[in-house]
């Protein structure tokens, strides 16, 4: 009989088969002094700010000026960071390691303040006053669908346009679809230039009601339908701010252009963050293929909380059955009380075993009495039986890990035989989250490595 | 339903839908983001923006599923009530009904919960509910008071007019004691915080909060008992354990024994995690809402574990 754990049969040709054809390198790409954009995008809770975070402080300690600007309304990167509050501003981030001559910002965005100051700096006070009392606008800018996409996309520009830094590495909105915040600028810019805002400015312009009557019927046909619909006094509202805003619409076109045209420039990075989950790979799919449609550079995905094992030799079919013979000696034990472990002394042959002796030489109608609940009582046969307990548990614990291993790389596996042509660096799952820059360091080099190994033994 | 990202809130939408569905009931399962997760859940092509019957549970009851186009439901709530048919048209020419579905404030949001408080109200000829229960697929944890309160919003921007009124009877389904937001979560760190903060907004805008779902809990396969020993035992008795178990030669260098730094690993990890789930646990028990939990799944979620997922919600007297 062989003792000799086998490989398990889907493990080393799957492992083989299954590293993609390109290795994401991570210090190249943030070493690069021509990288000056690197966008983490992803499906919600595949840990997109960690890796932006982790992203930001590798490229500070390797002696780039960084910034990084995430949207998430959680205090996720503020902890992490040893920040207090991100306001709308970037701050240094303390404790890095700064050998290098990098620096570390870090900076939230606050999209309503966002709004506000493109409005402030693009008209005449008076003007912008309207704007900002105007309660159509205080709707918008205060995050319904799109703004914050918008916002963030404006942010990103104007770090870009400030030219402090040389890397800037931006976290995308929770959205509804990972692709929102490609579309939502495009979106707002085509509705600016379009013909519902000239129907909806043309009767403030020639000064309300009273100009109805120079519009062809079916443009008031229009503005009647969108009243009735509205309500008058929303709409009256809503051709307020567009009027108001219509000086600075050339500017919005132009800046959502340009912020298009930056994401497709070569000094930027998209990189697709995932979790080895049919749903996060799914996403992350459609992203790697909008992102080509869209002639945006990708330079890979970032696959998160990938799960290894030190023992993957030994696999889940092998470490249950061995389980089940432990524990099959335990159930064989119970009914014979202690004294089932007569074999023991042959296994382990240790000190323990003349308190077993002793046990066994004793009635067993005593034992039964005494012993009600065998297990709770401190006896050296215990202390043997808990080893093999939870030896038995050890088993089980890396079968289930083997399981996960298995439906992981089954789940990757699908992703890289539809986008072989996408580099891919994996990230070791970590048992807890993660608080402070030692913890997003540890990330980075993670994310650096390349190679998801089990996460560390102590 | 709620939760955050990643929780797998439209899994556990689903299986309460199936479970709500026993014995002869009739559940509609209304998606709201476009992402089509019903109709990968349940093994079926994409949903079209029309009910439609996509399982049958248990007992006779009936499943059907829509996912809401808020394009098409803005078209189609106009003609409802405006019968604006051509007018409708050239609005979407014009760009008027892009405009108002995606950056319009909160008019897709009212144009969803919209849509589902009628299948809520919806009545047959008979006068009885078409659906005994109408189970939302909601935005995440971090925007569902806003989405749900967006009528609240709109009716305050919209002081007069239809979509006033609309606003307020959406408002006053979504407060009634027959609506119940249930939050999904994880034992990790930032889902439980995001639930915490997603109840006390809910609750500060009198939104009823129902359930907390504890999803993907994974089985507990050392107790306290073997952790503490894992710390503590000796190397070589694991080693002879294993061997004794079939895994090799407990000798140095031998298979066993290289079994049992990586095992004992693993063990650690799992005790780290173990602390801070009872931590989450802890935490959650704080926030005074009835706690259910549903287990992770170890083959990946399918059909059949959708089903057993609804079984175990039925247990626990969710539905």
């Amino acid at each position: 009989m062989s003792r000799r754990p086998e490989p398990a049969q889907d493990q080393d040709p799957v492992r083989e088969h299954l590293s993609p054809a390109r290795a994401l390198e991570i210090d190249p790409l943030i070493e690069d002094p021509d990288t000056r954009i690197v966008v983490c995008c992803g499906s919600g809770g595949v840990g997109k700010t960690t890796t932006a975070a982790a992203l930001g402080l590798r490229a500070a300690e390797r002696g780039r000026k960084v910034v990084v600007l995430t949207i998430d309304p959680a205090r996720r990167l503020a902890q992490s960071m040893g920040i207090d509050s991100l306001d709308n501003t970037p701050r240094r981030v303390k404790g890095i390691d700064d050998s290098a001559g990098g620096e570390l910002h870090a900076m939230m965005l606050d999209m309503k303040r966002t709004f506000d100051e493109i409005v402030e700096a693009h008209a005449d006070p008076e003007r912008a006053a309207a704007i900002l009392g105007n309660p159509f606008y205080q709707s918008l800018s205060a995050g319904f669908a799109g703004t914050q996409e918008y916002m963030a996309m404006e942010k990103l520009g104007q770090l870009r346009s400030r030219d402090e830094w040389d890397l800037i590495v931006v976290d995308t909105p929770p959205s509804r679809s990972a692709l929102d915040f490609l579309d939502a600028p495009k979106r707002l810019g085509s509705f600016l230039d379009g013909k519902l805002i000239r129907v909806l400015l043309a009767p403030a312009k020639v000064g309300g009601r009273a100009g109805m009557k120079f519009l062809n019927v079916g443009m008031s046909m229009m503005t009647g339908a969108l009243g009735k619909v509205l309500g008058g006094q929303l709409l009256r509202d809503v051709q307020t701010f567009v009027a108001a805003m219509d000086s600075m619409f050339g500017g919005f076109r132009t800046r959502a252009d340009a912020t298009y045209k930056l994401l497709q420039a070569p000094g930027t990075a998209f990189l697709v963050v995932a979790a080895p989950e049919r749903d996060a790979l799914r996403e992350a799919a459609y992203f790697v293929e909008r992102l080509a449609a869209e002639d945006m550079p990708l330079a890979g995905l970032v696959l998160n909380r990938v799960h290894g094992s030190g023992a993957d030799l030994l696999s889940a079919e092998r470490a249950l059955a061995a389980a089940e013979n432990l524990e099959d000696s335990r159930i064989v034990d119970q009914p014979d009380g202690k004294a089932g472990l007569r074999n023991s002394p042959d296994t382990y042959g240790s000190s323990e075993s003349p308190a077993r002796n002793v046990t066994d030489g004793g009635s067993p109608a005593t034992e039964d009495v005494d012993g009600a609940a065998p297990e709770d009582e401190p006896t050296a046969t215990d202390g043997e039986r808990s080893v093999e307990r939870l030896t038995a548990g050890l088993l089980r614990l890396h079968a289930e890990r083997m399981q996960l291993l298995a439906r992981e790389r089954r789940t990757r596996d699908r992703f890289t035989a539809l986008h072989p042509e996408v580099a891919m660096t994996e990230v070791a799952a970590l048992p807890g989250d993660v608080h402070d820059l030692a913890g997003l360091r540890d990330i980075g080099e993670r994310l650096a490595a390349g190679r998801a190994e089990l996460s560390g033994t102590p | 339903m709620s939760g955050k990202g990643g929780t797998g809130k439209t899994t556990v939408a689903a299986a309460l839908a199936l479970a709500l569905a026993e014995e002869g009931k009739r559940t509609l399962l209304v998606e709201v983001e476009g992402r089509q997760g019903i109709a990968q859940l349940f093994e079926t092509q994409a949903l079209p923006y029309e009910e439609r019957k996509i399982a049958v549970a248990p007992g006779g009851g009936e499943v059907f599923a829509l996912a809401i186009d808020p394009e098409l439901a803005l078209l189609d709530y106009l003609q409802m009530f405006y019968k604006l048919g051509s007018a409708g048209r050239a609005l979407r020419k014009l760009g008027a009904i892009d405009f108002a579905t995606t950056i319009a404030p909160g008019v897709r949001d009212v144009l969803l919960t919209g849509k589902a408080c009628e299948a809520v109200r919806r009545k047959d000829r008979g006068g009885r509910f078409v659906y005994d229960y109408v189970v939302m697929d909601a935005p995440p944890t971090g925007r569902i008071t806003r989405f749900l309160n967006v009528n609240d919003e709109v009716a305050g921007l919209a002081k007069i007019g239809p979509i006033h009124n609309q606003a307020q009877a959406v408002m006053r389904v979504l407060k009634s004691p027959e609506t119940a937001v249930h939050l999904v979560t994880l034992l990790e760190e930032m889902p439980v915080q995001e639930t915490a903060d997603g109840i006390a907004e809910l609750r500060a805008a009198r939104l009823p909060v129902g359930r907390v779902i504890v999803n993907m809990v994974r089985p507990q396969v050392l107790d306290a008992a073997d952790l503490e020993l894992v710390g503590s035992v000796s190397r070589p008795a694991v080693a002879r354990s294993l061997s004794s178990a079939g895994l090799g030669g407990a000798r140095r260098g031998g298979h066993a024994e290289r079994l049992v730094e990586p095992l004992l690993a693993q063990a650690e990890e799992y005790a780290e995690r173990y602390t801070l789930e009872t931590e989450q646990r802890a935490v959650l028990a704080e926030l005074d809402v009835p706690l259910h939990e549903l287990p992770l799944l170890a083959e990946g979620m399918d059909l059949a574990g959708l089903y057993a997922l609804a079984r175990k919600l039925r247990g626990q007297g969710v539905s």
